[in-house]
């Protein structure tokens, strides 16, 4: 499969602190590519990298085969990425229909802005709080708004940092399922994530992370298999 | 294009607003055959001073970076014209050189400062930090140009005196004698550039432009993460904003023919701030009705006592922050709309709908 995205040997030091090391990951077009691990694994700080809100101490990386390490983060969402933070980042003063325009307008005709924003308002179940401003949604509308913001893109890649991050249990779920009708069009994503339950309804390659480096890597199912990654995730440190 | 003049970001939009605007501005065409030349060149001195207010509405309250400097730019175009107007003569439309060369030096001076604030991520306070430190530079500077070495060609600059008797806006005209642009003439003139400015930013300020504007006042970063270089956004509506005021200058200095520091320094500085925030920056109609009024009132104190009046902008930039902080012309607005709401059959827009 042709790899869409890829860090070579990418790290993030804070001063003394190393909070990615040398991490190598590899994205491949059409799969659902989760990012897991304990608090303070760095899977925030990885994720800022590829997105280009922190720039990279050492290491590279590549973006369709275009080497995107010093790009600003306008720049690689102009090459085909779409970012959603962990916090719901709308614009709570405007109204949800203005919110949408904002993303779309890159790309689609104004003759067809209106038409667009309507599907994109049914598929996020938003189509009676278009005129209502967006900070005025219950936190789960408002993550969905976001997504719909960043699908507006009709990106090659979507980021997402925590999607469910404040959503209910049936609220993640429904999320899920639009994640995996997303990729059953073609999407590719990249989810950071330590929602076990959302990595098992959507996964199927995972990365796991730990102290800043790669800890493992496989499908879901190997994954899960791995008594290591068990053991990280209930507290014990592996030994170096 | 003309759709565009309605649209989310900017209130009035229904029939009867475009009606009422109409008779204003009927009114206004009309009103120099009713009313003496007096009145008619106050009213003219008036609305001169609404650009900038204009300005600092799109740069401040659309595009969230309070420039505490306006009048920096209101400053470098009034003396560029002078200087322009006064080497030149004034002869054969001159004078329309000196305004486009002054909003050129005033729109140049606002990309360079722009640029490296923008560009060194200087923003929330440290924003306005920075412009009024640079407006009170341009006043300190030009108040001791009192020497006779101070001057550009012909012109003097005159320190605190500042210079004066430059010639007026004028343009050839029939029969060889220029039109030249004092009273009733340039009372129409600035109605129309007024009119002009004001349509052009709500056309503006509903299109993609004014979208990614708004977006960036509310979050920057988010604004980037859907593609956009916030930062040519930013300095363009900086550009734009100061240009505005640039023109502010020029139409002040042409009305009164002098311009002084004072007008440039801290007092004046923050009045635009005081005419906006109590308008309501987020608004450019808002902020043109209620910036005339606030002007109005000032000027009918300043005649009693200028004290008063400095005193009673004070109050009111108080009054605007604890009472309405979204402006007070802005609260009216809706205010009105709460009533009509209460009194409307079902189907009125829900708590918390936005309707223009």
């Amino acid at each position: 499969m042709t790899v869409l995205l890829e860090t070579r040997q990418l790290s993030k030091r804070f001063g003394g602190h190393a909070a990615v090391s040398n991490v190598d990951l590899s994205v491949s077009a059409g799969e659902i590519h989760c990012l897991i691990g304990p608090n303070g694994a760095g899977k925030s700080t990885l994720f800022k990298l590829i997105v280009g809100l922190h720039s990279a101490s050492s290491g590279q990386v590549t973006f369709q085969g275009a080497d995107v390490t010093r790009h600003q983060p306008f720049e690689r969402v102009k090459l085909g990425m779409s970012i959603k933070m962990q916090a719901p980042g709308v614009f709570k003063e405007l109204p949800v229909r203005q919110n949408l325009r904002i993303a779309l307008q890159h790309h689609v005709r104004p003759s067809e802005l209106t038409a667009e924003e309507d599907r994109l308002l049914e598929l996020l179940g938003l189509t009676a709080d278009a005129a209502r401003p967006a900070g005025v949604l219950a936190h789960g509308q408002q993550q969905w708004l976001e997504i719909g913001m960043a699908l507006a893109l009709k990106p090659a890649l979507l980021l997402m940092d925590e999607p469910t991050a404040g959503l209910s249990p049936e609220e993640t779920y429904i999320t899920g399922e639009l994640m995996k009708k997303l990729n059953s069009e073609g999407m590719t994503v990249l989810v950071v994530e330590h929602d076990m339950a959302f990595i098992r309804q959507i996964a199927q390659q995972v990365t796991v992370l730990h102290f800043g480096e790669v800890f493992a890597r496989g499908t879901i199912g190997e994954v899960i298999a791995d008594a290591r990654v068990a053991e990280i995730y209930l507290g014990k440190t592996r030994d170096h | 294009m003309f759709k565009l003049l309605n649209g989310p970001q900017t209130l009035g939009e229904s029939r009867v607003f475009w009606i009422s605007f109409l008779l204003v501005v009927s009114v206004a065409m009309l009103y120099p055959a009713a009313a003496d030349a007096y009145d008619v060149g106050n009213v003219a001195y008036l609305l001169t001073w609404t650009f900038m207010a204009m300005g600092l509405c799109l740069v401040w309250g659309y595009g969230g970076m309070l420039s505490f400097g306006q009048t920096l730019f209101f400053g470098v175009a009034g003396y560029a014209y002078a200087v322009v107007a006064t080497n030149f003569g004034g002869d054969a439309g001159t004078t329309f050189l000196a305004l486009i060369i002054a909003l050129l030096l005033a729109c140049t001076v606002a990309a360079v400062l722009g640029y490296f604030m923008i560009w060194g991520r200087v923003n929330g306070v440290f924003f306005g930090i920075v412009t009024l430190s640079a407006t009170l530079v341009l006043s300190f500077f030009l108040g001791q140009t009192a020497g006779p070495e101070w001057r550009i060609g012909s012109a003097r600059l005159n320190g605190f005196n500042g210079m004066k008797d430059m010639p007026a806006l004028n343009v050839p005209w029939a029969g060889g004698e220029p039109l030249t642009f004092e009273g009733v003439p340039l009372y129409y003139l600035v109605l129309v550039l007024v009119l002009v400015v004001y349509l052009g930013l709500r056309v503006l300020l509903n299109s993609r432009f004014g979208n990614v504007i708004v977006a960036m006042r509310e979050d920057p970063q988010r604004a980037e993460l859907l593609g956009y270089d916030v930062r040519k956004f930013q300095l363009a509506t900086f550009v734009i904003g100061s240009g505005l005021a640039g023109l502010s200058g020029v139409l002040y200095t042409s009305w009164g023919q002098f311009i002084t520091p004072a007008s440039i320094g801290l007092p004046a500085a923050a009045m635009p701030i005081i005419w906006v925030a109590f308008s309501g920056r987020s608004d450019i109609t808002a902020t043109l009705v209620g910036s005339f009024i606030v002007l109005w009132v000032f000027q009918v104190l300043t005649v009693y006592s200028q004290q008063a009046a400095l005193l009673l902008m004070g109050a009111m930039l108080l009054c605007t922050v604890i009472v309405a902080p979204q402006g007070f012309v802005i609260g009216l607005v809706q205010g009105m709309r709460r009533l009509m709401v209460k009194g409307a059959a079902p189907g009125a827009p829900a708590e918390g709908e936005i309707t223009a």
